[in-house]
């Protein structure tokens, strides 16, 4: 099997796997004040320390999630709530239509339930949330909440211009969180350069497990709490303390330092595979465009990994099953409830037509990544395409 | 071969998708996504197309270890069945949604992307026979007459017959059930579906309603008289009884049913039964099982899913036919199909243009 989609999920890298094969019999409820106790919760601190340091963070600025989706909700509804509560006139969120669903539907949410209103800068062409365009739509930011935009796109991969946007929000004192969990472990990022006051990572994106993730929050951001209960977290986050999940995803050689100390060698070659991938598609002449910014041998504006293509006149579901057939295994878009597939709304922010839309896969490469999987993809791509533009014409 | 099997989550395709693979074909189960917004479980034993009914289908597809997909055919079901099945409700006449869907979807848009990914043929959990013929496949009854959906069938052209399987035609629903459990699918005792999968509350004319607006207007009696008023004439289905919201009742106090739709003057029209009785059917829409027939045939004629079948004598004129029927039966609906039947197997189909008394009839 041909692996490519590890923005999807990635497998664990061996010193995560280790760790937490380490930690599978540790005793102690981190919270506890006894011996056992205490070892998990030095586990736990030690492992907040190795990540605040790997990502140029404060210890103290590390909340532990079960992954990015509850840091992106706390992210989210936490900063409103309590930015909204201190300051009532305080009622927009400003963030962009190619955000992942758990920044959409959390905002959706806040809309519903709280008064808030939703304002959507809108994404270039290729899928980037300019300065400007930022500034132009928080206005003098006395009624701006918060402001959320995401590191690089799980879909297309586009890279924000993070630092940039941070200090036009920084300017206006107003948060600002940036949903990183494609980023971290990709391309180098450093919390406190970036400026931002709240950022999202999560393990199984950067081969930590499932389960495990954490919000990156400013000591002075303002978070009412979404989860409550033993008061954990800065009492901003109740729940016992995952050590073991944690463990694997910093401490003991886990997945962020793994993935972080790395960085340069590994962007390197998952770079060339993605150019090799993107370069091999558009030269088989069968119409085939790449989706977003692309600079072969740069990650400044698209993530290494991620190499998102446009088939023209294809059927989606028949794209994937030839795929999937051949022992591919790529996305079309994001994956869906019921495993139904639906033109991307990120695609659609793009003004990307459903027919064009339909044509879409997105192939993301990763740690495991090899030349062979690139050259499988290649191999079976042309016919792919035609099987798929045959069922599109049938159906 | 290598065979798709539709995979609707319940027992019947649950059965079939094994049978097929324990013949010792390549199966790939497939469930197809026919709503645009499927609801997330089930409620009701109506519905059949929620993301629950996904989920069943792939939990059978993990026992079975064969790989499996959820293709999106929603725009297809839309338009040719959803869509159709309004607009022939709005012009009057009572179509049958699973017929078509049979027709449009499940033997044409599923059969044709199937062939266009190199599968050789679609196996469903359909109650109805094949049978290799001198002069090709035929299609025929199922064993078990209660079950038998060789009516919702009678549509299908001899090339989607050869690429079709239904591989419960010879056992009995109990029995299905049974083989459902022995073979260990959760689903073996999950009720079946009833109805249109696409009204989940099954209220055919509020959810029609809800499409067409309120057309009020009046409900006649034989005579002409207004004894009543509707709420829109699409409503409203030949022979109904039920639901017309009369406030008295006949003067002979015989039940009425509806006799005649008017859609041009927006009433209905009802009376007593024997107004209902037809012996002559013009069909429209003529599709032939195997060989299109050259002169009348003596056929069993049959209306309306489950019904009963009436000894028949079919003329062929072009793509349309005349059925005269051995003798007069109460309420058929234009809209509905007949579908024709030599012994268990079927002949062919047609749409019902209108029906009445032969001496009626136009063309008689």
């Amino acid at each position: 099997m041909h692996y490519l989609d590890h923005a999807a999920t990635t497998p664990l890298v061996p010193a995560a796997r280790a760790a937490l094969i380490e930690t599978l019999d540790l005793v102690g409820n981190p919270s506890a004040v006894n011996a056992a106790g205490r070892a998990a919760r030095r586990i736990v601190e030690e492992a907040r320390e190795r990540i605040a340091a790997a990502l140029g963070a404060h210890p103290s600025e590390v909340i532990f999630t079960s992954g990015g989706t509850e840091a992106d909700n706390l992210a989210i509804k936490g900063t409103y709530a309590a930015r909204h509560t201190a300051e009532p006139a305080r009622t927009r969120v400003v963030t962009s239509a190619i955000e992942h669903h758990a920044i959409l539907d959390s905002v959706d949410y806040m809309t519903e339930s709280s008064g808030a209103t939703a304002v959507f800068v809108e994404p270039t062409v290729v899928g980037a949330i300019a300065p400007d365009a930022l500034t132009s739509a928080l206005g003098d930011g006395a009624d701006v909440a918060l402001v959320s935009i995401m590191w690089g796109n799980n879909e297309i991969g586009t890279i924000q211009p993070i630092a940039q946007l941070a200090a036009v929000c920084r300017e206006l004192g107003i948060p600002m969180h940036s949903d990183a969990v494609q980023a971290v472990g990709h391309v180098p990022v450093d919390f406190s350069a970036s400026g931002l006051d709240l950022l999202t990572l999560t393990g199984h994106k950067l081969g930590g497990p499932v389960g495990s993730g954490a919000l990156l929050a400013r000591r002075d951001a303002a978070l009412a709490p979404q989860l409550h209960g033993g008061g954990q977290e800065r009492k901003v986050r109740s729940g016992t303390l995952d050590a073991r999940g944690v463990h694997a995803l910093a401490a003991g050689g886990g997945a962020v330092e793994t993935a972080v100390a790395g960085l340069d060698d590994e962007m390197t070659r998952v770079i060339a595979l993605r150019d090799k991938l993107i370069r091999g598609a558009l030269a088989l002449g069968l119409g085939i465009e790449v989706t977003g910014a692309w600079t072969p041998g740069s990650a400044a504006d698209r993530l290494p990994g991620n190499a998102h293509l446009r088939v023209p006149g294809a059927d989606r579901d028949a794209l994937l099953f030839v795929l999937d057939a051949a022992g591919i295994s790529c996305s079309a878009g994001s994956a869906c409830t019921a495993g139904v597939t639906r033109p991307s709304h990120v695609l659609t922010a793009l003004r990307i037509g459903d027919a064009d839309a339909a044509g879409a896969l997105r192939f993301s490469l990763g740690h495991t990544s090899t030349e062979e999987d690139v050259d499988a993809v290649l191999a079976v791509l042309p016919d792919a395409v035609a099987r798929s533009q045959a069922a599109r014409g049938a159906a | 071969m290598r065979v798709v099997a539709a995979m609707s989550g319940g027992v019947d395709s649950a059965v079939a998708a094994a049978r097929m693979l324990d013949a010792g074909h390549e199966v790939v189960g497939v469930h197809l996504a026919l709503s645009r917004s499927a609801a997330t479980l089930r409620e009701s034993a109506r519905g059949c197309c929620t993301i629950e009914d996904a989920g069943d289908a792939r939990r059978v597809a993990d026992r079975l270890g064969i790989p499996f997909y959820v293709w999106d055919l929603a725009d297809r079901f839309q338009r040719d069945v959803v869509d159709d099945f309004v607009a022939e409700y709005a012009a009057g006449r009572t179509p049958n949604p699973c017929l078509r869907c049979n027709e449009k979807i499940k033997f044409s848009a599923l059969l044709d992307k199937a062939l266009a990914l190199g599968f050789d043929a679609v196996a469903t959990g359909h109650y109805a026979q094949i049978v290799d013929g001198p002069d090709g496949r035929q299609l025929h009854r199922a064993v078990d007459a209660a079950k038998d959906q060789s009516y919702v069938l009678g549509v299908l052209t001899p090339d989607q017959l050869d690429r079709a399987f239904f591989p419960l035609g010879d056992t009995t629903k109990p029995r299905v059930r049974e083989e459902a459990a022995e073979r260990g699918f959760f689903i073996a005792k999950k009720p079946d579906s009833y109805d249109i999968c696409f009204i989940p509350d099954g209220d055919t004319r509020g959810w029609l309603t809800d499409r067409l607006g309120e057309q009020p207007g009046d409900i006649l009696d034989a005579d002409g008289q207004v004894v009543g008023h509707h709420h829109g004439a699409y409503g409203f289905t030949i022979g109904q009884r039920k639901g017309l919201g009369l406030e008295r009742s006949s003067m002979d106090g015989q039940a009425r049913y509806v006799t005649a739709i008017d859609r041009a003057a927006n009433t209905v029209t009802i009376g007593p039964a024997d107004l209902l009785g037809v012996d002559e059917i013009r069909g429209i829409r003529a599709l032939w099982c195997g060989p299109a027939p050259s002169g009348p045939i003596a056929v069993g004629a049959q209306v309306r899913a489950h019904g009963e079948e009436i000894p028949a004598t079919a003329h062929v004129e072009g793509d349309e036919i005349v059925v005269r029927l051995g003798r007069t039966i109460r309420g058929v609906a234009p809209g509905q199909s007949v579908v024709l039947y030599d012994g268990t197997r079927v002949v062919g189909s047609a749409t019902i243009a209108e029906a009445g008394r032969a001496r009626h009839t136009t063309g008689a």
